[in-house]
């Protein structure tokens, strides 16, 4: 089972630089969502099974799957907005500083001092690597829409984390975390519509005017 | 059971959350109309003043002392509130004023003519009465500054009611601002109070030795994070414009209230200390007097009735300031008298304050109600159209004069004792403390001079203008509160006795060296004489004036303009007007006041064309000295202020630096 969950993982970090390299909008977010659903499975993986756990993977695959990506899409296109247009930093130095991360991860992960039995997995450099591309999109992108994909990857990379301590995690936090990220994507959703309606762009660096000199 | 369920402290934590929630009918539109709704959440709002004030009497009698804790999910520990004497005292402002407001504001800002602000008025008014609840009853740093956001945030909103103004959100950026300043100061004085004791709890009255540097650090934060919520002269910039452009109920209970809790926070904060050093008390006097003497000094100068009650606001808090000053120094010397005299002076003012100055800014709304204008050199002859407001509005001003027989003399009295107490104590520094007597009286002089010339140009003489004649009576819901706060000063004036004993009490819960002394407040203060003399004063008034109305009856009269000053055809323009009545002060004052007046040139010959002449009494302290202190910060750290580019994706950049900073330091 832990090999399966090793190759899952995997597949979570190339998840992560699809995100990082690709430029349309629709792909980056059914992919974050295939990365949320695989994440919703990996915790029968690698704990026994208990009714607190199938309730979880289900509100997960419910919450990432479904829901954030189904609220995403109708954003998308509400905006009418297909591509990030013009990052700050192009698509292919953001995959080599995405590998450098993801890299730096693995070596730091190495170092972490951890219970033996975590020792040998994938989770914590996977944690890192996810956190720092969420990281990545988050400071590269100019579109609302991607930053808010970028917050999804992130938390992905904080929840791949907690998947260590599911046992120990009560039912309340991870239910509020979920919730969290729900209502924060929710918001962002009016948010988006709310600056695309008034700069007739989604393109968060105009929100500058709202400084004041 | 019954008895748990009327517990003084259960009677006010239910006051509390009661207000807190008053406002929530106004919310669901759909199921009632604001005006029911406004009437719903007003009840809500009586109901819990009358709770929290049985509460907090209730307290003030027993001499309970509670503490209770609230075990939450958030650091820092569990939340602690209590009640003692000191809290309930500050208390029964806290739930007098805006029960006394609430009413009033049932007909000055009745939901069918404010529909779009009356909300969002509403819910925060209940809201920052029950923050301010909360203020004084939390026990912890953390809870207090929970407490102290929510109510600074409340009365932001309450002052900027209606914001679509331009110079209302200007006073309400303002407030906002300086607010922010003073929590700062909280965030700083809370953890030097955790160096000091290694608790978030409020250390135990009299606990904590002041001779410390850090002690001394823990008594400047306060007096500035306080002082700026007072209001005390330095740090007075936000509370004219805040007063003036909130609503006056908002007004009222801001002024009434929200500065006493910067009050409640410094006595709280002198609390925890004994053995204090001569210069605290020093300071806090020198604060008092400073307050007291410009606050009066700007106040003559006004023309708008509600920013020239702001400045008086100040001046109170002054002689507040003055009476913990006596309280402090009497501690250093060991004088028992004045730590007795001068404590509950402060703190009877404090109450009074709230009551007249309340009373003032509610008169003051109905005159602007029925006026439209705030503009005093517009008004002119309110009393005939208004004849219980401008009765009520005088005994306001009385009592804020400091007059017998009403309750400003009452509370003004106990510091001129304490005062003169100072003489006798041993020490040269107390006997210093008596030069400020002068400096009350000379407050006390100015008020007077202050008032005559409100009452005089606003509710005396014609009106000035056509636009702004006063049109009528306020109906019952603002009368009748005006008249309870009215009842009290009366009340207060009257039976100082009866307060005296609660005083008393609190002052032991600020200073508990005074429990052994055993001195009773009737043999300090002549309560009797003050009881007997303002009885036979009103007697004597009431006499005056029934043998005046015989006398007048009989009497030959004809009608002409009030102010005419004797001419053959005096006009209304001849009037004396705010600004002329005010001159000779404002030129005495002119060092501190600055005033602009635009005066006429092209008067020449006998007959002189049209011209104009203009005088305003600009916030000085404001517009010399923080502002170009300010902008001269803004221009030097131009620099550093490219940090804030207001690119989102930059401040994300700033986290993950510092993360990949973090790992590499670990790494390495």
């Amino acid at each position: 089972m832990i090999t399966l969950a090793d190759q899952l993982l995997v597949l979570v970090l190339l998840i992560n630089f699809i995100s990082l390299g690709t430029s349309r909008l629709m792909f980056s977010i059914r992919a974050v969502a295939a990365q949320g659903v695989i994440l919703g499975i990996l915790p029968g993986l690698i704990h026994p099974f208990s009714w607190h756990l199938v309730a979880i993977t289900v509100v997960i695959l419910a919450v990432k799957g479904v829901i954030i990506p189904m609220m995403l899409g109708r954003a998308v296109r509400s905006a009418e907005i297909k591509r990030e247009v013009e990052p700050f930093l192009g698509y292919v130095p953001t995959l080599l500083l995405g590998a450098v991360f993801t890299a730096l991860s693995f070596g730091f992960a190495g170092r972490l001092p951890m219970l033996a039995e975590h020792q040998n997995y994938m989770f914590v450099p996977a944690s890192i690597a996810t956190l720092m591309t969420g990281f990545l999109v988050l400071t590269t992108r100019r579109k609302a829409i991607s930053q808010v994909i970028g917050y999804l990857v992130l938390d992905n990379g904080i929840f791949i984390f907690g998947l260590l301590l599911t046992e120990a995690m009560p039912v309340m936090v991870e239910a509020g975390a979920l919730l969290d990220l729900l209502v924060g994507t929710f918001v962002m959703g009016i948010v988006i519509n709310q600056i695309s309606r008034e700069f007739s762009s989604l393109d968060t660096s105009l929100l500058t005017s709202l400084k004041e000199e | 059971m019954a008895q748990e369920l009327f517990s003084p402290s259960t009677l006010i934590f239910s006051a509390a959350l009661l207000a807190a929630v008053s406002g929530v009918p106004l919310l669901f539109p759909r199921l009632l109309s604001a005006a029911r709704a406004q009437l719903l959440s007003v009840a809500a709002m009586l109901a819990a003043s009358c709770a929290g004030l049985a509460g907090a009497i209730a307290t003030l009698i027993s001499r309970e002392v509670s503490l209770f804790e609230l075990a939450w999910g958030v650091p820092f520990g569990p939340a602690r509130f209590g009640v003692d004497p000191l809290t309930a005292w500050f208390l029964l402002p806290i739930f007098l004023i805006p029960g006394c407001a609430a009413l009033y504001a049932r007909s000055y800002w009745h939901a069918d003519h404010y529909p779009a602000n009356v909300r969002k008025m509403t819910l925060f008014f209940g809201l920052m009465t029950a923050s301010m609840g909360g203020v004084v009853l939390a026990r912890d740093g953390i809870s207090f500054l929970y407490c102290w956001e929510i109510m600074a945030l409340s009365a932001y909103f309450l002052v900027s009611t209606e914001d679509e103004k331009p110079e209302v959100n200007e006073a309400g950026t303002l407030y906002m601002m300086t607010t922010h300043t003073g929590t700062l100061g909280l965030f700083a004085l809370f953890p030097l109070l955790h160096l000091l004791t290694g608790s978030w709890l409020f250390p135990a009255p009299a606990s904590l030795n002041a001779s410390s540097g850090l002690s001394a650090a823990v008594f400047l934060t306060a007096l500035f994070a306080f002082g700026l919520k007072a209001g005390i002269m330095p740090l007075h910039i936000w509370l004219p414009s805040a007063h003036a452009n909130a609503p006056s109920h908002v007004s009222a209970a801001m002024s009434g209230v929200i500065l006493k809790v910067g009050v409640y926070g410094l006595i709280r904060t002198l609390s925890f200390f004994h053995g204090i050093p001569l210069w605290w008390g020093c300071v806090v006097l020198a604060l008092g007097v400073v307050s007291g003497v410009v606050g009066v000094a700007f106040a003559i100068g006004q023309h708008d009735l509600k920013r020239l009650l702001a400045y008086h606001s100040i001046e109170n808090i002054g002689i507040i300031f003055m009476g913990v000053g006596v309280a402090l120094i009497g501690q250093i010397v060991g004088s028992a008298t004045m730590m007795v005299l001068g404590m509950s002076g402060a703190l009877l003012h404090v109450l009074n304050h709230a009551i007249f100055k309340a009373l003032l800014f509610l008169g003051a709304g109905s005159v602007i109600h029925a006026t439209g204008t705030r503009e005093i050199d517009l008004m002119g002859g309110v009393a005939r159209r208004l004849p219980y407001t401008s009765l009520l509005f005088g005994v306001g001003a009385v009592a804020i004069c400091g007059l017998p027989p009403l309750n400003g003399f009452v509370s003004e009295l106990f510091i001129y004792l304490g005062f003169f107490r100072a003489v006798q104590a041993e020490g040269g520094a107390a006997a210093a403390a008596t030069l400020a007597a002068p400096a009350l009286a000379l407050i006390g002089g100015l008020a007077v001079a202050c008032f005559v010339k409100v009452f005089g140009i606003v509710f005396l003489g014609a009106p000035r203008s056509e636009a702004h004649v006063a049109r009528h009576e306020s109906g019952w819901q603002m009368l009748l509160p005006m008249l309870l706060l009215g009842g009290l000063c009366v009340a207060i004036g009257l039976a100082p006795g009866v307060v005296a004993g609660l005083l008393e009490q609190t002052s032991l819960t600020v200073l508990p060296k005074l429990a052994g002394t055993g001195l009773p407040m009737r043999e300090l203060v002549p309560l009797t004489m003050i009881s007997i003399a303002g009885g036979l004063l009103l007697v004597m008034i009431a006499l005056l004036t029934l043998w005046y109305r015989r006398r007048l009856a009989g009497a030959p009269c004809s009608e002409t303009v009030t102010w005419g000053c004797g001419y053959q055809r005096p006009a209304v323009r001849m009037q004396y007007s705010a600004s002329s009545f005010a001159e000779m002060l404002v030129s005495l004052f002119a060092f501190v006041l600055k005033p602009h007046s635009h005066r006429p040139d092209n008067i020449a010959g006998l007959f002189p064309g049209r011209s104009r002449f203009t005088s305003h009494v600009p916030e000085a302290v404001l517009e010399l000295l923080y502002i170009p202190a300010l902008l001269r910060l803004y221009h030097r750290s131009s620099g550093i202020r490219k940090l804030q580019s207001g690119i989102l994706q930059q401040y994300v950049l700033y986290t993950l630096v510092t993360l990949i900073v973090l790992l590499c330091a670990s790494y390495f």
